[in-house]
């Protein structure tokens, strides 16, 4: 147990900076925001992730947002365990034909207000993977999109830098 | 026995049983490939027999030891070429047969190795091929998305099919059923609670008892095989790489080796080392990742924040030498993209120095401790007969006993110019799957060591030339979670005619279904995680 205490103790605390980013810093992260978030939300919001067809990229970058160098969490921003939960859907991948229903039904059992980010190229414009038999392209091609989050994937800070820029801090 | 005596022997056991096997060259362009020495071709041998022989093969190649690796179709005009592949110590069996589209039928090898059982079942789906015999011919990559009796990698189904507006869930499945007091049923996805890939869960538990776990996937169904047909060389790559996010430097890897097989072309011996180097950096931030996680699923954050930290750093480090947090499209058809400065070769070698140190100090702090091994020791076991049975692969294979891997035992270039231990464990629990992953950690900064002591001067990229039609090869490297065996034909005019990626994940996710039984239903999370396998590479 000694050993746990002085390594959590020498490690101290690795959690950096973020300012709240200006609309023209998201412009060049490749973030666009359709319409402003309600008042309601500023200060906290809850997030479900769906992946709907995605290669998982997404989610490894997703996951990096709970590690103590950016620790999301001190934001106001979580992640819930039910759509029924949530105020924001984080949306990966194109959409797989497979997972179109699954999509649909997630974003019904969310309450409103709620607001759709579609995260990673393939969520924005159907990526590598496009429209076919098997796949519905962008998030957009589903469900409606408040925001987008461009990259492959899209790293931490830029998902980071696009949360809180839909908090509006 | 030496390694091309199995063969010879096999063969002529096999010809007196009169299969009349002729063994060819899988593609003559290679064989001027050097690999391990030896031309690539008496690494991979094809042996074509007639469909009514089949099965019986499988059932000869089980008595000789053989594992099953991989099974994929190709639609050629009137025929279906059928292949199944086999492994003996590093040397690859293609078999192949032919039969006519009017009649698709087969022997399933499925009731010989249950390995192939969703491997025949995808090809059933997407090419209506049927197995006789198949112990379960349920649908599998096939929900709702197209018809029962449309195939979508036959040449007659458009890229774009007949999607219906909205496709409906996939209700009917009939999943396996249990009757009897307290018998009761838990159905646990698509959409899972954690921020992961998408798949379906079916529990039979009896009280907190996991009777029966019986998985359904193909939900991230993306169409990859069919997508890839028309695209360029440069193009696959790309797609290769988004084949699993995680496995992006080791999917790459497979499809560039067979296109550049399949063209002839020897890539630079500094592309192979930085390749080398690209996948060993994969596998370390994987298994961070990795143990972090499992630590977190039985509630032990200390660990997750240690290694979660850890693996940050390091793909701080992807970001900063290579360009790319994951490693992404930094291999390409004839090399690589990235080269390695002098500086930067200093910059790693401290960084490794680094995570030793700090690993030397969390992994006691969790060797010692005691509620730890309470939950990870004897849980989730996979006994290596089951590992086997299974052709599991990876450190789930290693973690059972499975002393198998391609670096060592088909080594490709850069892996023939080093000597490294393959980590092995033979408990076959969650523990043994744990500390796998940290003996592979360790392995790998060593094999990283040496192959930047090999770095000497040169090209990056090798000069790309158009294949022949027809020109085919297999890929085949160790991905971080094991053997990914890539097979592709060109068509004319340097375009992709066929290509089947074969993801460690396909053969290890039905071990998931065995290791969790007898296992309470809230260890299944753990379970899941120990094994972790990719949903995207399974579906394609």
């Amino acid at each position: 147990m000694l050993r746990l205490f002085k390594k959590i103790l020498t490690t101290g605390i690795v959690t950096e900076k973020y300012k709240a980013p200006k609309d023209d810093e998201l412009e060049k992260l490749g973030i666009q925001i359709k319409r402003h978030i309600d008042k309601q939300f500023s200060g906290s919001i809850a997030i479900r992730q769906v992946d709907a067809g995605s290669c998982n990229g997404c989610e490894l970058e997703i996951h990096a947002l709970n590690n103590p160098y950016y620790d999301i969490e001190r934001f106001g921003i979580h992640f819930v365990a039910s759509p029924r939960h949530a105020d924001v859907l984080l949306v990966t991948g194109p959409v797989s034909r497979h997972m179109q229903t699954a999509l649909l039904r997630t974003y019904e059992a969310t309450p409103n207000p709620k607001w759709v980010v579609a995260v990673g190229d393939c969520a924005a414009c159907g990526g590598e993977f496009g429209v076919s038999y098997a796949s519905c392209g962008a998030v957009s091609n589903v469900i409606p999109v408040d925001m987008t989050i461009e990259g492959c994937p899209p790293t931490p800070l830029a998902l980071l830098k696009g949360l809180l820029g839909l908090i509006n801090k | 026995m030496s390694a091309s005596n199995w063969t010879t022997d096999f063969l002529n056991q096999l010809n007196s049983a009169e299969f009349f096997i002729v063994p060819a060259h899988i593609n003559p362009n290679a064989v001027n490939t050097a690999f391990n020495g030896e031309p690539q071709s008496d690494k991979i041998v094809l042996w074509q027999i007639e469909s009514k022989h089949w099965q019986q093969f499988s059932q000869y190649a089980l008595k000789q030891n053989l594992r099953w690796v991989a099974g994929w179709a190709e639609h050629a005009e009137t025929v279906f070429i059928v292949n199944s592949c086999f492994e003996k110590a590093g040397i690859y069996v293609l078999l192949r047969t032919r039969i006519n589209t009017d009649h698709p039928e087969l022997p399933s090898q499925a009731t010989v190795y249950p390995a192939a059982n969703r491997s025949e079942r995808h090809t059933q789906d997407l090419f209506g091929i049927s197995f006789t015999g198949h112990p379960d011919n349920r649908r599998w990559t096939r929900h709702q998305a197209w018809g029962k009796h449309s195939y979508p990698l036959r040449k007659d189904f458009s890229v774009q099919g007949e999607p219906q507006a909205v496709t409906p869930p996939d209700m009917n499945y009939p999943f396996v059923k249990a009757h009897g007091a307290g018998v009761y049923e838990i159905p646990v996805g698509p959409v899972h609670a954690g921020i992961i890939e998408p798949g379906h869960f079916r529990f039979l538990a009896v009280g907190e008892l996991i009777l029966n776990l019986e998985e359904r996937l193909g939900y991230v169904h993306k169409g990859i095989e069919k997508i890839a047909e028309g695209r360029t060389p440069e193009s696959l790559a790309r797609l290769a790489g988004r084949i699993s996010g995680d496995t992006t430097v080791g999917h790459c890897w497979a499809a560039c080796q067979a296109m550049e097989q399949a063209a002839g072309i020897t890539i630079p011996p500094r592309a192979a080392l930085i390749r080398g180097i690209l996948a060993e950096r994969e596998r370390v931030a994987n298994h961070l990742g990795d143990m972090g996680a499992i630590c977190n699923d039985v509630a032990f954050v200390f660990a997750q924040m240690q290694f979660t930290r850890l693996r940050e750093l390091w793909l701080r480090t992807h970001a900063t030498i290579f360009g790319h947090r994951l490693l992404m499209d930094r291999i390409v058809p004839g090399g690589v993209i990235c080269d390695l400065s002098e500086t930067a070769c200093t910059l790693i070698k401290q960084e490794m120095l680094q995570l030793k140190n700090e690993l030397s100090e969390v992994m006691p702090a969790i060797d010692l401790n005691s509620s730890l091994e309470d939950r990870l020791y004897t849980a989730g076991y996979l006994s290596p007969e089951t590992a086997a049975a299974f052709g599991t692969l990876g450190y789930v294979g290693r973690a059972s006993g499975q002393d198998f891997d391609v670096r060592r035992d088909a080594p490709y270039s850069p892996y023939d110019q080093v000597t490294f231990k393959v980590a092995l464990e033979d408990k076959g629990d969650i523990a043994s799957r744990f500390w796998v992953r940290y003996k592979e950690i360790n392995a790998a900064l060593k094999l990283i060591d040496q192959f930047i002591e090999q770095l000497a001067e040169g090209d990056l990229l090798a000069d790309w030339q158009t294949p022949p039609a027809g020109s085919e090869a297999l890929g085949i490297v160790e991905g971080w979670r094991g053997e990914i065996t890539t097979y592709v034909r060109f068509d004319d005019d340097n375009k992709i005619a066929r290509f089947y990626p074969r993801d460690p994940s396909i053969l290890n996710w039905p071990a998931l279904e065995k290791l969790t039984l007898n296992n309470i239903v809230p260890d299944f999370p753990v379970c899941n995680k120990s094994l972790n396998g990719s949903y995207s590479g399974n579906d394609l």
